[in-house]
């Protein structure tokens, strides 16, 4: 059975890659054909399906971390997440559907630190191999407006 | 001069205000651009009159999104709170949304759909072509107070703007005297609209990106063939063959509306689209997931892009089969906020709409391409503290506005600040 605490343990691995800015290992949070999107709010209530990033596999996520790493131009910054506690709405040995709130401080290059995004990771985990894995993740940002680009996934 | 008060005390305060207030000294030449006007509370002023106020069509709303009798958007021409709606007769009104009594808001959601509007504050109700049609205790409570005989409901409301739809984009005016937005866009210009917007589009996601810099400067940036293939860097990095080897920019009489397209070479033109990716002599970066380029044709003429551009603040992209809308508003002399609305058609199959939703990937926010344009104005805005005496170079290509065949140009810049210069009265 995937439990609370496991579900809080994968969290805190997905944002301690993200934030000490190990992106090369984001991907491998994910299945190999898992989808993953940044969305927000009333994008979701309207069911409007575009995202601010949008990937149908783990490739795709690939792909966006080499971009970020060699191809896209933004001033360096990282991220503090702070991951609140799941809510688990079904669970069972191989899978799990969960909401867990977070907010993502961003960290700019002149040294200032700001609330970037809040809203809910609302997630669908698999077990692979003993493995705790992503086939779905959505951030639904409570915010409709991003300031100035989103360069580092959430 | 020295200025002395009432008191005769000098004025330090005065002559600082007098300073700042000295007018930005417009070369004669479009090639130049003063710093100053790019973070002016005063210019920026100015500009709300003489251009959102002026003689401009500004981009409101999507037809679409106005589907029934009722529905409503709010926006802003400039930083002025406007409602668009739709009435019983099918027609699309819009008017300032300003309470005629106290200057509340009059609608507080970004969209909905009412019979009438009625202000919060006082239970001032409007209908939806804007016209004030009620006020709360108009005759007083029990005969005292109450407005006065003489006043006249038929007198006060919110400004109403003049509304005009083109192939589905509608554009407001607070002006009698700018041209039918056919004349405004210019005959090119429409062309390249009604190439995109050839049939009923639908939503697909809003997005809105603040951006850390003055409105025009996002302006000049979309219009900037120049810095396409030096600031983003992303096609070159994955040695993605765009097969987009010709191209051109077309910019309109007045000079504020643009093209900019890219074709597909037609010595590649048998090259499909998934094989884009996949070109490279050393494959040291390459997509792994390609499938963010498979698009389809659905143009047959072979422009693979097409950044479209309307003054003041409307632009309209093609990216493959990436489609949208984007609104530009200023937010103060340093701030502006760019709106994003993605686009597919309504008889999009569910793979061509799966197409559009991976290749919005390449622009917004977070985009592969746009995330630079998010930044670079932000970068110029820091730069030029302190800087206000000096300009900016927009040389490349020459002084002169045209339309040509080759990117490395900066006329379509040139042509918006001939159309900035034209509205805002510079004559020197």
């Amino acid at each position: 059975m995937i439990d609370l605490l496991s579900i809080m343990a994968f969290h805190a691995a997905y944002a301690q890659s993200i934030d000490s800015d190990q992106l090369e290992s984001w991907p491998d949070f994910f299945t190999a054909d898992a989808s993953y999107r940044i969305t927000h709010i009333e994008n979701e209530q309207e069911n409007l399906p575009a995202g601010i990033v949008w990937a149908d596999s783990r490739a795709m996520l690939q792909d966006r971390v080499a971009a970020l790493r060699e191809a896209n131009i933004y001033e360096r910054q990282r991220y503090r997440h702070l991951i609140g506690i799941p809510q688990l709405l079904s669970a069972s040995a191989e899978s799990a559907e969960a909401s867990t709130p977070f907010m993502v401080a961003r960290i700019m290059a002149t040294g200032e630190t700001q609330l970037f995004a809040t809203g809910v990771y609302r997630d669908r985990f698999v077990k692979v191999n003993e493995r705790l894995l992503l086939a779905e993740r959505v951030a639904v940002c409570d915010s409709t407006v991003t300031d100035t680009l989103m360069a580092l996934p959430l | 001069m020295e200025k002395r008060d009432q008191y005769g005390q000098r004025d330090f305060r005065l002559t600082a205000t007098m300073q700042e207030n000295k007018p930005i000294r417009w070369p004669e030449n479009l090639s130049r651009v003063p710093y100053s006007v790019y973070a002016d509370k005063q210019v920026r002023a100015t500009e709300e009159r003489h251009i959102f106020q002026g003689d401009t069509w500004n981009y409101l709303c999507l037809d679409v999104e106005l589907d029934e009798p009722g529905k409503y958007r709010t926006t802003f021409i400039g930083e002025t709170p406007v409602v668009v709606v739709r009435d019983n007769d099918g027609e699309v009104y819009a008017f300032e949304n300003r309470c005629a009594h106290r200057g509340a808001l009059i609608a507080l959601e970004k969209s909905g759909q009412v019979e009438n509007f009625q202000c919060v504050y006082h239970a001032w109700t409007y209908n939806r072509q804007g016209d004030l049609t009620g006020i709360a205790f108009e005759k007083g409570v029990r005969g005292q107070g109450g407005m006065p005989e003489h006043f006249c409901k038929s007198d006060h409301g919110p400004r109403k703007l003049r509304v005009a739809v083109f192939c589905g984009l509608v554009f407001g005016s607070f002006s009698d005297d700018v041209p039918p937005i056919e004349e405004y866009l210019g005959p090119e210009i429409c062309e390249r609209i009604e190439r995109v917007l050839h049939k009923p589009v639908k939503v697909i996601g809003r997005f809105t990106q603040a951006l850390p810099n003055d409105w025009k400067l996002y302006c000049e940036n979309v219009r900037d063939s120049y810095h396409a293939s030096l600031l983003h860097m992303f096609f070159t990095t994955f040695e993605i063959n765009r097969l987009s080897q010709k191209g051109g920019v077309i910019v309109d009489e007045s000079g504020g509306n643009h093209v900019s397209f890219s074709m597909i070479d037609p010595a590649a033109k048998d090259a499909s689209y998934k094989e884009q990716g996949l070109r490279s002599d050393h494959d040291r970066y390459r997509l792994k997931d390609t499938s963010l380029l498979a698009g389809f044709d659905e143009w047959h003429d072979g422009i693979s892009l097409q950044i479209l551009s309307v003054f003041p603040g409307f632009v309209l992209q093609q990216i493959q089969n990436c489609l949208a809308v984007r609104q530009l508003l200023p937010k103060g002399h340093d701030r502006s906020e760019l709106n994003w609305v993605y686009l597919g058609f309504e008889d999009d199959t569910p793979e061509q709409l799966k197409v559009r939703l991976k290749q919005s990937n390449l622009v917004g926010p977070a985009g592969f391409i746009s995330m630079e344009d998010g930044a670079v104005g932000g970068f110029v805005q820091r730069g030029i503290a302190g800087a206000q005496d000096m300009q900016a170079i927009v040389e490349m290509g020459g002084d002169m506005v045209a339309t040509g065949e080759g990117r490395a140009t900066e006329t379509s810049v040139r042509g918006f600040w001939k159309a900035y210069r034209q509205h805002m009265g510079v004559t020197e």
